[in-house]
């Protein structure tokens, strides 16, 4: 007995290594086997059909359209004639041999796409002789069509996912598109619809057996949801139009939703170009062009001094703290002194010498010292500029100034609303109003992006409240719930202290800065703005033309749109920014524009020789701080 | 009481019966799931080869019925023939075999083939147990040790010319050695071979050299230090340990490198972790630890085996056979499975250790032996411990010869086993 127990002990040794080794790779890790990422599963996909997009009126934005790949499988492929079908597919018997080439190193038995989107009448010669040319195949594709060419920079575009995110998302694979901007990136998910799933079982050829399971697995495509935007299309194509030959952005906000009517940025491009064959050329061109940025949303991402429309918002703080009354008379001798040195001194325009101010004329007149008077009352009011700049702070970014405002769009930017920390960080002495008094007319430290001014002349049309701005009004017909876009904002500014300062907006059109754009039957309200800003070029700090702008509502009772204009050097804000601003209102609330005089002067306003002039990169653009 | 008994099944340990009868019932189950595709009708069909192999064990009957019908006398007694007839037809592969899968090794008659070699490991066995049953027979002698080395060498040497593999097996006679007295050294130093062969592709000649001659010189110091005059008796044994342990290791390289073909390197290199060519090299392997996986604890249900179907394991029906177990009938099945191995060879031996009559026991440890080495070489080249090896898996794997070879290895036991109370 003794001698066999070699024998029994390896018997047993034996056994107990096997159940381990087997319980290690059939408990352990074949808890994490799953057969659909093995060869043995094959996933087709069924892919739905991409959400439709409309305008506010139900006209049509984004449709889809056919496109058809060829593809090969090269083990497939028969001998054939090689030259019939190049004529046919309209390549050259070299472009041939490299696509072939190219699929067979990809995989010999794996479909790979030899020819993309091809044009509509070379597929339908294709399709009939393609029984000829066995190992290729076409496969269907949707693919987006614009019929209006506009709005680019609201729409975006959809293109190939890359590795990044196929490999952080499952949904995705090699192959499916993904909204890369605007409205297709923000509402991917819901534009997508869901992909529907068929398993299928496979064998060690990489053929097909059968369903997988009896298809319990398989699940049927849910085709994406139609988006509505709140955007006019006819007022944006408008604006558009405006713009041509200027750079720049215009927003237009209705102020009793937030929904946004036109998100406008020039220059732009036609949505058509990033579609099809030739996107990957165009998207290349559009977005190696530095110096005219056609990519960049200027609505969205330019930041600017917001210049004189800011004073609005200085005169309801001042207001609402009680530094100030509508009768406070300041007096103006052509500029307003900080400052004790021969330098320190602000000009004014205001042409009021030596008389007393009220608010409604400082603001149709946009007077200097009477706003820098205003400030420094709110900044020192207590003796504490620290606190007293938290609080105007506070005020000033409680009209969604200073952040990213929370629209449905994938791109923004903050702006900046500097508060008291942030100059006790940057003064090392002892600072008061006088050291920032910049801020009082908009061209300090602050900044703002054009959706800021457009919301903030929303607030102020609303007198104190806002809806956060969006642009997506219902999802396959359904009103968008979302409360935080159908819940008001309120800012810290009363009710009561808005009636002024829109009443001085009035006067600015009525016998202020922009009464020549004046339109008969409609009180438009606003104010004109004209930002000094520099470039540095070769080094040197150098004055570039003002940029004009404006900020305006109307009409001024019960208020249908608010907008803020935009035109980078463009002079004066009564010389582009006012007549555009007026000319967009009667567009939109007359839905026709009779003087077709100012709209021709606008038109032939070309910026470029300008712009030429002073070739700059826009990241090296530095708004003013005088 | 030396009356033979009439009744053929007299004394037959039906344990061991129905063992036998649920590996090759639940095998035929598998290969039938491994082999079938949609369209095939009828069990009984020679075109299939679940078909072919239900013929097979059906036909396995009568010879079991043969087996057993046979005096128990008469096989002790005519061991050497048997022994001498398989020589010979191993020998006569040479002139008349038919090539299959590039090894040499069956007779073709008609639409079936033989495979001499799965029946010559019964006869090898009678023969090694007629040899150390000689009440004469003393294996400590060396005279005697080198008979029974060529009774096993010599057909493990015919048929490792067409077909290494299969050879290995012979190697399991040396379990019946030792039980029967032979020393241990050659076991230990054979698994010591094994492993220096193994550390040589895995550490490279000159890492490996250090480490050896390095233990190899503690374990001298070792010994001086507890007897200062060691040297001076075994000089001669030291040196020669140094020498033969470089000369081995050089040896083992160059044969790997010059003596072995490419596709049994790559084997090792494939176990071993050198390379990590899952498409080519490394295929059959990892197909079948994929496909073992994939069953999960429960499997996935007889029949249901995608993997199975789409026939990603080569020779799945063949050598690779636990691997449908695996998929289809998960860790529930493959630990069946290794349990009732595992119970059958306890079982043949501690049967063989009732023996009172020496040649039915020396003969039981060699059937329990081969199925032994059968299993661990199988089961482990297909769950990937063991370089790919191929040989099949006993009462399971496709194959007629196979079949018919393991059956009459152990119903020759069974009836051995039958009369053991007897000594004739």
């Amino acid at each position: 007995m003794k001698r066999s127990f070699l024998l029994y002990f390896l018997i047993l040794s034996v056994g107990l290594i096997f159940l381990i080794r087997l319980f290690q790779l059939q408990v352990i890790q074949g808890d994490n086997y799953d057969p659909i990422s093995h060869a043995e599963v094959k996933v087709k996909f069924d892919y739905p059909e991409r959400g439709y997009i409309y305008d506010r009126n139900g006209k049509l934005l984004v449709a889809n359209q056919l496109s058809y790949d060829v593809m090969v499988v090269p083990n497939e492929v028969k001998p054939l004639d090689t030259l019939e079908f190049c004529r046919l597919l309209k390549i050259t018997k070299e472009d041939f041999d490299k696509r072939f080439q190219r699929a067979v190193n990809y995989a010999p038995y794996l479909e790979f796409t030899f020819l993309k989107q091809l044009a509509k009448e070379d597929y339908a010669y294709l399709q009939e002789k393609l029984h000829k040319f066995e190992g290729f195949y076409i496969k269907k594709r949707v693919i987006r069509d614009y019929p209006i060419k506009s709005a680019a920079n609201v729409l975006g575009y959809i293109s190939e996912v890359n590795q990044s995110i196929t490999k952080k998302d499952d949904y995705y694979i090699q192959g499916d598109l993904i909204g890369k901007a605007g409205i297709e990136r923000q509402y991917e998910k819901v534009l997508r619809g869901r992909k529907g799933k068929k398993y299928f079982r496979r064998n060690r050829m990489n053929r097909i057996t059968g369903p997988y399971q009896n298809g319990e697995k398989d699940s049927l495509a849910v085709n994406g949801q139609d988006l509505t935007l709140t955007i006019d299309s006819e007022l944006q194509q408008y604006g558009e139009y405006l713009m041509q030959g200027k750079r720049g952005g215009i927003v237009a906000i209705e102020p009793s939703t937030g929904e946004i009517l036109t998100l406008i940025t020039a220059p732009s491009y036609d949505p058509n170009d990033m579609v099809g064959r030739k996107r990957a050329r165009n998207s290349t061109m559009l977005f190696n062009d530095t110096i005219h940025r056609p990519m960049y949303d200027r609505g969205l991402k330019a930041t600017y001094s917001p210049g004189s429309p800011f004073k609005l918002l200085n005169a309801l703080v001042g207001l609402q703290e009680g530094v100030i009354t509508t009768q406070t008379p300041f007096y103006c001798y052509g500029g307003y002194r900080y400052g004790k040195r021969k330098h320190e001194f602000m000009d004014c325009h205001c042409d009021i010498y030596g008389k007393p101010i009220s608010l409604n004329t400082a603001i149709s007149k946009s007077c200097n010292s009477y706003f820098s008077n205003t400030y420094k009352r709110i900044v020192e009011k207590d003796n504490n500029p620290e606190e007293g700049m938290n609080n105007w702070s506070a005020h000033m970014k409680s009209f969604g100034l200073g952040n990213y405002l929370g629209y449905d769009l994938p791109e923004g930017d903050d702006g900046l609303i500097p508060d008291g920390g942030y100059y006790a960080r940057r003064n090392r002495y002892k600072w008061n109003a006088s050291t920032n008094i910049s801020n009082a007319i908009g061209q300090g430290e602050v900044i703002t992006t054009p959706i800021q001014l457009a919301n903030v002349t929303a607030a102020i049309a609303n007198r104190g409240h806002f809806y956060t701005p969006h642009i997506v009004k219902s999802v396959n017909n359904k009103r968008i719930t979302d409360s935080a876009y159908v819940i008001p904002k309120h800012t810290t500014i009363d009710k009561e202290h808005f009636g002024p300062v829109i009443e001085g907006m009035h006067s600015v059109f009525k016998n202020g800065t922009a009464k020549l754009v004046n339109i008969k039957g409609i009180d438009i309200v606003g104010k004109t703005g004209t930002v000094e800003n520099f470039a540095i070029i070769d080094g040197t700090k150098v004055q570039l033309p003002d940029h004009s702008i404006l900020v305006a509502f109307a009409p001024k009772e019960n208020p249908k749109i608010a907008l803020a204009v935009f035109i980078e050097n463009g002079g004066y804000g009564s010389t582009i920014a006012a007549p555009i601003t007026s000319l967009m209102v009667e567009k939109y609330l007359t839905g026709k524009v009779e003087r077709k005089w100012i709209e021709n002067r606008m038109i032939e306003t070309d910026l470029y020789p300008i712009y030429n002039q002073v070739i700059f990169k826009p990241e090296t653009l530095e708004t003013g701080t005088n | 009481m030396r009356q033979e008994q009439t009744n053929i099944f007299y004394g037959v340990d039906w344990f061991i019966v129905l063992i036998y009868a649920l590996l090759v019932g639940f095998g035929w189950m598998n290969i039938y799931a491994a082999s079938f595709t949609e369209e095939d009708t009828g069990l009984l069909n020679f075109t299939t080869r679940y078909g072919k192999q239900l013929i097979w064990i059906i036909l396995s009957i009568p010879i079991i019925i043969f087996t057993l019908f046979i005096s128990g006398k008469f096989y002790e007694r005519f061991a050497s023939i048997f022994y001498l007839i398989c020589i010979v037809s191993l020998l006569g592969l040479f002139v008349l075999g038919t090539e299959i899968n590039g090894a040499k090794s069956w007779y073709r008659f008609g639409p079936v083939g033989l495979q001499p070699s799965e029946f010559a490991k019964a006869f090898t066995a009678l023969a090694i147990a007629k040899l150390l049953s000689d009440r004469k027979y003393n294996l400590g002698l060396i005279k005697n040790q080198v008979k029974a080395f060529f009774i096993m060498f010599l057909p493990a040497g015919l048929i490792a010319i067409h077909d290494a593999g299969s050879a290995v097996i012979y190697l399991s006679f040396f379990f019946v050695l030792n039980r029967e007295g032979l020393t241990l050294a050659y076991t230990v130093l054979g698994v010591l071979a094994i492993v220096l062969f193994l550390l040589t592709l895995l550490l490279g000649i000159e890492l490996l050299l250090v480490i050896v001659l390095s233990l190899i010189s503690i374990y001298v110091i070792y010994n001086i230090y507890r007897n200062k005059r060691y040297l001076r008796f075994n000089w001669l044994k030291v040196v020669s340990l140094y020498v033969m342990t470089t000369i081995f290791i050089f040896g083992v390289d160059f044969a790997y490198n010059n003596v072995l073909k490419s596709h049994q390197r790559d084997r090792f290199e494939v176990l071993l972790g050198l390379t990590d060519d899952t498409k080519n090299i490394g295929y059959n392997s990892n197909q079948s630890i994929q496909t073992i996986s994939s069953g999960g604890f429960a499997g996935k249900g007889y029949l249901k085996g995608d993997r199975t179907q789409g026939k990603f394991v080569p020779e799945q029906d063949t050598d690779y056979i636990f691997s449908t177990v695996g998929e289809e009938w998960g860790f529930l099945g493959t630990s069946i499975v290794i349990i009732l191995f595992v119970v059958l060879l306890f079982r043949i031996i501690s049967r063989a250790e009732q023996h009172k009559n020496k040649f039915g026991r020396i003969y039981g440890y060699g059937v329990a032996s081969i199925l032994f080495l059968h299993l661990f070489v199988n089961v482990g080249m297909v769950i990937g411990l063991l370089p790919t090896i191929g040989i099949p898996l006993p009462f399971f794997s496709y194959g007629g010869s196979s079949l018919w070879g393991f059956t009459l290895l152990l119903f020759i036991f069974v009836k051995l086993d039958a009369g053991k109370s007897y000594d004739w």
